[in-house]
């Protein structure tokens, strides 16, 4: 709750910060926002150690809703940190670039506490409509304009399907509350049904899951990359938390949850197998990286279909482990001026503490042991296998997690081991600074998970 | 704590080294490996007399019920000894030679070291599978860093490869750990699993491939000849003395106790895999000029028969891998380090070229005769022991078997011997002409290999024992 408050607050009062404040200072009234919201919304967590409360049916405050919420807004402060000047160089209006993101996360924050069919429709909408706006934030490129336009176009057409679902379970339930809609008690009826696919398809639609996945690559390559590296991480992390509390706890029961079970782990694999193979194939960083976005929204999608402790666990984890690295990794792509391979060429002789720190990223992006990536596959892994049938697609993720092993290691390759005088913008010794911080925070969670976990 | 001791001492020593200028860190490796030497023979003596005070228990992560649980037996022992010499031995090989960025060199060299003393030390399956990655990351930097010309193909390939194999067992280890109503991985517990045949069945799979994978076992052997061919040649002692054994220490310590069934169920497809493996990789190593492939493949028939004993399951067998894996480590090391010599003072690795070595450096060729016998398995060499028991517990397994792994000690004598010939005998030409004997540090590191080879030829009965708990507790599954 104070999650919500305080960051939707946030926004406003940025706004207005950009009438008063010089264009270089913003960031740090950014920053001390978002840290007030970090703190606001941790000091909430003694009142609901022991159990949570709803407020008017709408929304429910949890343990597991706090600490998702810390990780989101705890990214997005690694984010400013190592990125936020760079929001300078998109356009004029600085602060609303700033003001924007803090809207999207008053919108992750309540996709992480909705307990209610609405609260969801607007979750969702408060974080698609300000991404609109920044995927087209560079107004004078065409590719931004085109990002822009294809994810509204896109985004528009799965708010409406979801719409339409959320209508279609209405009439099946009769209530919003997800946690009383009791579908397929005994029989499913097809309205429900029906409502429930629709309700996936727009979900997978918004975590950018294969066959819903199209926009994806053309709006994370047109989009400025500072935005992107906001969109593909913590974003993509809002949508499933509110894609596994959905259906975990409204559609988790009876005999609905093998129907779209199955569905679900089809897209899985679907998502895991195209997302790897069109990664490799891919000449510009920032490219992989959106298609390497989609290829861990398939290891995600486990936590989706698995539906016990193990996979509440693993969202976290890998809403964490993923969106930590992955800001790491445009934090210093924003940073180089060529985006292909070649462009990282030779790195690790000119600026070895951000090769190092690439590396650390993508190691934990393959999920190699003692960085966080390892362990959050590890647990949406555990969670699948605890599920029992889904065992051909654990199979299926762990060759793919092979296959990902080739384009992100393309990185280290080219930094380490080929020769080359890449195009870096000098950087600043606070940001190597902020780049060894996260690279510590991914060890840290990779030696020991449990610093996280014991919160939930 | 002398266990500990065994991974931290590498360990802090490699990160110190990457700070390190000039000849700090060869020094440095040297001082480390001496240490660790010591510790490990320490700790050997205290195996016998107080066992428990080697073990080590520590929470790691109680969510999941995994410990940091570092223990030793008879076998871990071995390794764990044969780590410590193997490194100490390739630093003092190689202690003259000059690499670029030596601080990175070394520290990661010190990095792998303590990676494989923890795969060796682990009783905790999650501890085990983090080491067994872990050891793998410094070496594929190793590699392609200072590797040949074709090394970052090369190694990428090996790198995917053992990782695919590693993430089937993390897999199987997952699988096991939910089946497990102890909510633990330690080894105590997955061996009380008692799982059924059925689910043996498959999960003996996704254990063996990531085994066969490391060891290497046919057809999962591609990665390893180009591996070895254009890795650093140090490296390449690391590869082939000790990584190779994580495979071999793999399916005696988690594969057998814990999937009887699913061995015995396989065994015989295993055995025959070993067995075609040592065939095939002895012809192609009797048509091969490259030393550094000649090598490779002749490891590969090595390990070939020492995977083919383990599923033999008897005693005899049994005790033979776990000789053998100590002196396959120490005999192929000592072959490397005169590829290494060969190669620094020629720059070729095709013997076509080589010869007559023998007339200008007596000394070098000697200690070749004599690894290369033991490497065959010669009576009153090191190898000769091994290789005996391993064969007479794959006689009482299956006559036929043995009948047709046999041919591998006349087809390794025949490349063996055909190896020497062209190198050092011969008629010198323009390039061995002008070659000089050894250097007082090389002359140390074979000397050590040798005198390694003969008093474990003529007296194995130390390793033997100390082995000889493994053996019986394995054979009890």
């Amino acid at each position: 709750m104070n999650a919500l408050i305080s960051t939707a607050l946030s926004g406003v009062v940025l706004m207005f910060v950009g009438l008063f404040a010089r264009k270089q200072h913003i960031k740090f009234f950014a920053i001390a926002a978002i840290i007030i919201a970090f703190i606001a919304n941790l000091a909430q967590y003694p009142s609901v150690e022991l159990g949570g409360y709803t407020m008017f049916g709408m929304i429910e405050v949890t343990k597991f809703s706090i600490i998702f919420n810390a990780v989101a807004i705890g990214s997005t402060l690694l984010y400013f940190l190592l990125s936020g000047s760079e929001f300078e160089k998109v356009g004029e209006h600085v602060a609303d670039y700033f003001a924007l993101v803090f809207f999207i996360l008053a919108g992750i924050s309540l996709a992480a506490t909705f307990s209610n069919l609405l609260m969801l429709f607007l979750a969702i909408e408060i974080m698609s409509i300000p991404q609109y706006i920044l995927a087209g934030s560079d107004k004078k490129n065409l590719k931004s304009n085109e990002a822009a336009l294809k994810y509204f176009l896109m985004g528009c057409f799965s708010t409406g399907v979801l719409l339409m679902g959320i209508t279609l379970i209405y009439g099946s339930a009769g209530t919003f509350e997800i946690a009383s809609l009791g579908l397929g008690a005994e029989n499913v009826s097809p309205l429900a049904l029906c409502g429930t696919i629709l309700v996936a398809f727009a979900l997978a639609f918004k975590v950018s899951a294969v066959p819903f996945h199209f926009w994806t690559p053309d709006v994370y390559d047109g989009s400025p990359t500072v935005f992107t590296s906001f969109m593909a991480t913590v974003v993509k992390a809002g949508g499933f938390i509110a894609f596994v509390r959905l259906f975990h706890v409204g559609f988790g029961g009876g005999e609905i949850s093998s129907h779209w079970m199955l569905l679900l782990a089809i897209i899985t694999a679907l998502t895991l197998v195209l997302g790897n193979f069109t990664a490799v194939f891919q000449q510009s960083v920032k490219r992989m990286l959106a298609y390497s976005s989609i290829a861990q929204a398939g290891f995600m999608m486990f936590a989706v279909i698995a539906m016990n402790l193990a996979a509440a666990q693993g969202i976290v984890l890998y809403a964490a482990a993923y969106s930590i690295a992955t800001i790491g990794i445009f934090a210093v792509l924003l940073r180089l001026k060529d985006y292909t391979f070649e462009g990282f060429n030779g790195l690790a002789k000119k600026e070895p503490v951000l090769a190092f720190a690439v590396t650390v990223f993508l190691f934990s992006l393959a999920g190699i042991p003692v960085t966080a990536g390892f362990f959050a596959k590890y647990f949406v892994l555990a969670a699948a296998i605890q599920q029992g049938h889904l065992l051909w697609l654990v199979i299926l993720a762990v060759l793919c997690a092979a296959i990902s092993v080739y384009y992100y290691f393309r990185v280290i390759i080219a930094m380490y081991f080929k020769q080359g005088e890449p195009q870096v913008e000098p950087v600043s010794g606070g940001f190597k600074a902020g780049l060894i911080f996260t690279v510590i925070l991914v060890l840290a969670l990779g030696l020991f998970p449990n610093l996280l976990l014991c919160w939930l | 704590m002398l266990t500990v001791l065994l991974i931290l001492i590498p360990f802090i020593a490699g990160l110190i080294a990457f700070g390190l200028k000039g000849s700090g860190p060869k020094v440095l490796a040297v001082i480390s490996s001496l240490a660790t030497v010591a510790t490990a023979i320490g700790a050997w003596c205290r195996l016998g007399t107080a066992p428990d005070s080697l073990s080590f228990t520590a929470n790691w992560i109680p969510q999941l019920g995994s410990q940091f649980r570092v223990g030793l037996d008879g076998m871990g022992m071995m390794l764990c000894l044969l780590t410590a010499i193997a490194f100490l031995l390739v630093f003092i090989a190689i202690y003259n030679r000059n690499y670029e960025s030596s601080n990175s060199f070394y520290g990661l060299l010190l990095l792998s070291q303590a990676g494989l003393t923890g795969v060796f030390t682990a009783y905790d399956a999650l501890q085990f599978y983090i080491f067994w990655e872990l050891a793998l990351i410094p070496v594929y930097f190793l590699c392609s860093l200072w590797g040949g010309d074709k090394r970052i193909a090369v190694t990428f390939k090996f790198f995917v490869y053992t990782f695919l194999g590693s993430l089937l067992m993390l897999v199987g280890i997952i699988y096991l750990y939910t089946q497990n109503p102890d909510h633990s991985f330690s080894w105590e517990s997955f061996t009380n699993l008692h799982l059924g045949a059925d689910q043996q069945n498959w999960l003996f799979w996704l254990f063996f491939v990531a085994f066969a994978i490391k060891m290497p076992v046919f057809p999962f052997h591609t990665w390893q000849p180009d591996t070895y061919e254009q890795s650093p040649t140090p490296v390449t002692m690391i590869l082939s003395g000790i990584m190779v054994k994580m495979g071999l220490f793999g399916v005696i310590r988690w594969l057998v106790p814990v999937l009887p069934e699913g061995v015995h169920m396989w065994a015989d497809v295993a055995i025959v895999l070993s067995i075609i493996g040592i065939i095939y990789a002895s012809c192609i190593a009797m048509v091969q000029s490259d030393l550094k492939r000649l090598i490779a493949y002749s490891s590969i028939a090595h390990i070939g028969l020492m995977s083919a004993a383990i599923f033999s399951h008897t005693e005899q067998g049994m005790q033979g891998v776990l000789l053998q894996m100590f002196n396959h480590g120490i005999n192929i090391i000592g072959l490397w380090i005169i590829v290494e010599i060969i190669q620094q003072r020629f720059n070729i690795k095709n013997m076509d070229e080589l010869g007559g070595i023998a007339q200008k450096a007596p000394r070098m060729a000697i200690f070749l005769v004599i690894i290369s016998l033991a490497n065959i398995g010669l009576p009153l060499t090191n190898g000769f022991v091994g290789e005996f028991l391993m064969f007479s517990g794959l006689f009482q397994y299956n006559h036929w078997f043995m009948a047709v792994a046999g041919l591998g000690i006349i087809l390794a004598a025949v490349y063996t011997l055909n190896m020497i010939q062209k190198v050092m005998f011969g008629n010198a030409n323009a390039l061995t002409e002008t070659t000089t004997d050894l250097q007082p540090a090389e002359v140390l590191a074979l000397s050590l290999v040798v005198a390694i080879i003969l008093i474990l030829g003529v007296y194995p009965k130390p390793i033997l024992d100390l082995v000889s708990n493994t053996t019986a507790v394995v054979l009890k599954f």
